[in-house]
């Protein structure tokens, strides 16, 4: 359909911004754009018919706060200048090109969808799954509702320290109780009522100085009820003498892996430990280097992991082989090493080493009016706080274009008027907000039918049947 | 303990109009400021505390609230227009409320929980005398209390060119 030349009825010269994407950064950029100027008018694209990416689908459920930012977002979504367009899959039911043409100006915010390979035969057994997949199951992602993770082995290991890795870690062994009053899926909570996990090894290729995790995390772990720590002390050497040197968050973190790992804790606590049932514990020094099958079931017996000493120290430090290797049984393995942002749009630059759209600021190289913001700009790292102040970045960068004439914004655009005209050429029919709220409100209501905050919904089917209510 | 924090914030509700408190974060230009002006008689504000905000800028706002109030609260119901402030709502789960204050008032706030250090480490900017500001309670003992708020990011603006 060609539109060029034709008149709109809306012609006025506001700008008009469209955004892929409606997780943190998203709606972060939305946000910013809105509040700076009267006249700037923002759509978000979604390709699920439920909004807020992570939020929904990475923040474990026992982080219940962390989600209130859902509150921000809801004001502006609902905010006049501000529509949310769910259902819609940008690069198959309209490309980059097409919006880019409709609008003055697009950011892409579409985050990461793939996760880094660990490259070990052996990966694909099952028994073995990406922690992005792990975590998308337990929170209900519809592309993960098949994952159906075998839980029927006593010994799980996680490669990678980070944050994600605890979150995994700590949903394997926690309390049926606890998730029960989350809004953690019901097939998921099944599963884990089943499972026979006892002990989680959280494996990373450096020291317990270099561990990725926060503070708060860990001593969730170090807390969690009817479990007990179990470390290799000879990890912590030098550990000790190197603590003054550290600035302050790293020492914390270092001296509550250190006290719990090695010290000899008080009576109350030896009680606590002794009538534990499960266990937890890192793994220094260790990377995989195959994971084996057991012959019978074709899926993960053990992984084998090389042994590692460390060249240099602080964040900097690298592993390096000795030649030693250690086997370690185990039947289930989740690969916690990083999500990857995937390209959409063969018209979009993508750095496939990096994974990253290139940009400066977030403004796309070499593509006039393309932004980015979130981890498709910066790389899959950081809590919500950091993509928000990344996405106001690139936001400032955005009006800052507009202001210097860079971004030209003297004629109109048609904005949503023609990508809706597209969308219902190609049998799209996009969730609105409005749409939304009732698939919240249903989940809602199922949710207090159990104790629980909400009962989500498991398949975009679903979600789309009750949008269409 | 996030618990407390929602204690006692469940406590402040009460004393105060709900409706502000609804739409639980700054949108500053948004918010049609419910500010009654009177003349007249009115009784002496002798209770409230009076608050000084060092923004981004390094203008400074001058506020009053009131005892029991949370610097938090006070961004919130000022309608303070400080950029992604309190993202969490007071939670404990984000560090976005961080303030900086000069060493006497920091040592007038009183003792650091570990639950307020771990979200304080994750604080870009993070000095000797930083807090949260959803964990700080006014009294009257802090009259007068300068609170500074700290740049959220490394200022990596690069030249449109792309070098740095």
């Amino acid at each position: 359909i060609g539109w060029s030349g034709k008149a709109f009825l809306s012609t006025s010269c506001c700008p008009k911004v469209c955004i892929v994407g409606s997780g943190p950064a998203g709606f972060y950029t939305a946000q910013h754009l809105i509040k700076a100027r009267q006249d700037v008018e923002v759509d978000i694209y979604e390709r699920l018919p439920v909004p807020f990416g992570l939020v929904r689908f990475g923040v474990a459920p026992d982080h219940p706060e962390v989600k209130n930012v859902i509150n921000t977002f809801t004001q502006t979504a609902k905010h006049s200048r501000c529509s949310f367009y769910g259902n819609v899959n940008v690069g198959k039911d309209v490309t980059v090109g097409e919006l880019q043409q409709a609008y003055h100006a697009v950011v892409l915010s579409y985050g990461a969808e793939g996760n880094r390979r660990v490259g070990v035969p052996g990966e694909d057994l099952r028994g073995v799954y990406s922690a992005k997949d792990f975590v998308g199951w337990y929170n209900g992602l519809p592309s993960c509702r098949e994952l159906s993770p075998d839980l029927s082995c006593e010994t799980a290991v996680i490669l990678g320290q980070g944050n994600v890795a605890l979150d995994v870690a700590r949903i394997l062994l926690s309390p049926l109780d606890t998730l029960k009053k989350t809004d953690i899926t019901q097939p998921a909570l099944e599963a884990l009522a089943e499972s026979q996990v006892r002990k989680v090894l959280i494996v990373g290729r450096r020291g317990p100085m270099q561990v990725a995790c926060t503070i708060k995390e860990l001593r969730e772990m170090v807390n969690l009820p009817g479990t007990r720590p179990e470390m290799v002390a000879a990890d912590f050497e030098g550990v000790p003498e190197a603590l003054k040197d550290l600035p302050r968050p790293r020492k914390r973190l270092t001296e509550l892996l250190m006290k719990t790992a090695v010290e000899i804790p008080g009576d109350k606590e030896l009680e606590r430990r002794k009538n534990a049932t499960k266990i937890w514990g890192f793994r220094f020094y260790r990377s995989p280097t195959e994971i084996f099958a057991d012959p019978s079931h074709s899926r993960t017996a053990g992984i084998r992991l090389a042994v590692n000493r460390l060249e240099g120290s602080g964040e900097r430090a690298q592993a390096v082989l000795t030649g030693e290797v250690e086997d370690v049984s185990c039947g289930l393995v989740i690969s916690s090493i990083g999500y990857k942002s995937l390209p959409i749009d063969p018209s979009v630059p993508f750095d496939p080493r990096r994974a990253i759209v290139p940009n400066s600021v977030g403004r796309i190289h070499q593509a006039a009016g393309l932004y980015c913001s979130g981890w498709l700009k910066t790389g899959p790292t950081g809590v919500i706080a950091t993509t928000m102040n990344n996405s106001f970045d690139t936001a400032r960068s955005l009006l800052e274009d507009v202001d210097s004439g860079t971004l030209d914004i003297s004629t109109g655009k048609p904005g949503s008027q023609i990508v809706s005209m597209l969308l219902e050429e190609r049998g799209v029919k996009p969730v609105t907000f409005s749409d939304w709220e009732k698939i919240d409100s249903l989940e809602m209501r199922k949710g207090e039918a159990c104790g629980k905050p909400r009962e989500k919904l498991l398949t975009v089917e679903e979600m789309l049947k009750v949008a269409r209510t | 303990m996030a618990l407390v924090t929602a204690m006692r914030r469940l406590a402040q509700v009460s004393l105060r109009e709900f409706s502000r408190r609804s739409t639980a974060v700054p949108w500053g230009a948004f918010h049609t400021a419910e500010r009654s002006f009177t003349t007249g008689a009115q009784p002496l504000r002798s209770d409230k505390v009076t608050v000084h905000f060092i923004n981004r800028d390094g203008e400074k706002i001058t506020v009053k609230a009131s005892p029991g109030d949370s610097l938090l609260d006070v961004v919130i119901n000022e309608d303070l227009d400080f950029d992604g402030f309190g993202a969490c709502e007071g939670t404990l789960a984000c560090s976005t409320c961080h303030l900086i204050f000069d060493e006497e008032m920091y040592k007038k706030l009183g003792p650091v929980t570990d639950e307020e250090m771990d979200m304080l480490d994750l604080a870009y900017g993070l000095t000797e005398t930083s807090r949260l500001g959803c964990q700080i309670c006014l009294t009257k003992s802090l009259e007068g209390m300068v609170a500074r708020v700290p740049e959220s990011v490394a200022d990596i603006r690069q030249t449109k060119d792309g070098s740095a």
